[in-house]
């Protein structure tokens, strides 16, 4: 995708306001549970694993590798490559990767977060290293 | 409480119409139901329970209602395609529990005539919508993911359509009748990689119901007797993102969970009717149910392992969702209607597996390694 594509706006709810607030200033802020210790995404008040309500925000490196990708070869904005990319931190998240050739892609290689604008919080996507 | 042996699907029928313009999606839904009502030898005010799914327009209510049941026991449950084989194991629950003695499921809609709804959305949409998940392309990740962990190749995956294909040649109401060869499917056009297009399953109009009733009930009947004896459900999701693992499904659980209370192997079975969205669908899920180690599907599809009167599993001996039917993207149906001809002794005669008396039919609905449903229905002629 370049940037001529119009990316939806995420819709805030109370739980994920803070999130969309920090996408503003370049960050992708990822969950920990202060209970079990273990990070998630996308964020939840309540942690997945441990069922306890401490969690917190934490900033990630935004660096991360492709678990897998599909280059879509046609949609209605063309060709895209979607994929999983497993965060240094440890969770894996659904991505699309940008400003690259997409031909290219690895299973593996090495990803790093970029933000593209929306008509509201900018959204996370991400590029090769 | 066990399932076993307590419900027996007594009724079928499958919508032989692939493209349906003229027809309104509740119409096919009483069509499928007179069909599969005919098929039992029982009428519509028999029906005492009632499932449906997301495809039903307006619910089980409204559904409920346009049809002119009076139920005391209904269900809708939605899982995407795999729904109809959750209905058949709740419809089995409920039969044994007495909740209900006569249980219509019915399945129907129109993808080949017009767009479907989109799929109602959880809270992760803000964190993925924006990327563009599709079947084709998160299948394709699971594809991609399984032959960079195990080497299964785009060749092993052709398989699976041509032994589709070689079965299709000989249903008069598949779309796609023509046999196929493996340099076919490659040589179709990329879709979303590593899946080519006869890697993905047709758009059909259509639909299907089943009639599911009491020991006593089937007995009386004049249908060649079929019964659930196991039946296992389960979920599967990234789970914060720390369980994301696209090479396997929930099928690990649900086949086990089939497999032990019908006190059969993968080893028994005689017939398997298998989810093929796409041909990695088959491939992961046979691995799941134990047909082969996690790893091996590649080697166990290929060479026609999967053709009937060829291969060591007969499998979706209708042509599939890969080549006759799969409708409103929904195959957990169709899957059941096959493994229930096979077990009768109707199954075409050129794809008939002799002596067939133990079937599974297993889907997955959602999207495959990603949120996804499975159900595991393993079936018995008595």
């Amino acid at each position: 995708m370049d940037s001529a594509v119009k990316y939806p706006t995420p819709q805030e709810n109370p739980e994920t306001t803070h999130f969309w607030q920090k996408t503003v200033d370049g960050k992708l802020l990822i969950k920990r549970c202060l209970a079990c210790g273990e990070p998630h995404y996308f964020p939840r008040s309540i942690c997945p694993f441990c069922f306890s309500d401490k969690t917190v925000w934490e900033e990630s490196s935004g660096e991360g590798e492709i678990y897998a990708f599909s280059l879509m070869r046609k949609s209605a904005s063309g060709p895209y490559a979607i994929g999983y990319v497993t965060l240094k931190e440890g969770p894996s998240l659904l991505t699309n990767f940008v400003d690259c050739d997409m031909a290219k892609l690895k299973v593996g290689q090495k990803v790093k977060v970029v933000f593209k604008t929306t008509d509201g919080a900018p959204l996370p996507f991400f590029t090769p290293v | 409480m066990s399932i076993k042996g307590k419900a027996y699907i007594a009724g079928i029928f499958e919508h032989p119409t692939r493209h349906a313009p003229d027809k309104s999606t509740a119409q096919l839904h009483a069509e499928v139901a007179k069909g599969a009502l005919e098929d039992a030898g029982l009428t519509k005010a028999d029906i005492d329970g009632y499932f449906c799914a997301g495809d039903a327009p307006g619910g089980v209510m409204a559904m409920a209602d346009y049809l002119g049941l009076r139920v005391r026991h209904f269900d809708s449950t939605d899982t995407g395609g795999c729904s109809y084989l959750v209905h058949l194991g709740h419809a089995a629950e409920a039969i044994a529990a007495g909740k209900c003695s006569i249980a219509l499921i019915s399945l129907a809609g129109k993808p080949r005539t017009g767009a479907m709804p989109p799929r109602a959305s959880g809270a992760e949409v803000d964190f993925e919508a924006a990327y563009g998940a599709t079947t084709h392309n998160v299948y394709g990740m699971c594809a991609m993911r399984h032959m960079h962990e195990f080497g299964t190749t785009s060749e092993q995956l052709a398989w699976i359509k041509v032994a589709a294909s070689h079965h299709a040649q000989y249903n008069p109401h598949a779309m796609l009748k023509d046999v196929v060869t493996v340099e076919d499917v490659l040589n179709s056009p990329m879709i979303s990689d590593p899946l080519h297009r006869m890697d993905c399953c047709v758009v059909t109009d259509g639909g299907g119901a089943l009639i599911v009733t009491t020991e006593a009930i089937a007995r009386s009947l004049k249908k060649p007797l079929v019964r659930m004896i196991g039946h296992g459900e389960a979920l599967k999701g990234p789970r914060g993102g720390k369980d994301l693992n696209l090479t396997y499904s929930a099928g690990v659980w649900s086949g086990p969970r089939a497999f032990e209370e019908a006190g059969v192997t993968p080893k028994d079975i005689k017939y398997a009717s298998i989810y093929d969205s796409f041909t990695i669908t088959v491939l992961m899920q046979l691995e799941d149910l134990g047909f082969c180690k996690k790893g091996e599907g590649g080697k166990f599809v290929a060479d026609g392992n999967l053709i009937s009167g060829v291969g060591k599993l007969p499998f979706n001996t209708d042509g599939g969702g890969l080549c006759s039917n799969h409708p409103v993207n929904r195959g957990g149906m169709t899957k059941i209607i096959e493994a229930v001809r096979q077990l009768r002794g109707q199954a075409h005669p050129k794809v008939q597996v002799p002596n067939c008396d133990l079937a599974i039919a297993h889907g997955t609905g959602g999207l495959l390694g990603v949120r996804h449903a499975a159900s595991t229905c393993i079936l018995e002629r008595v």
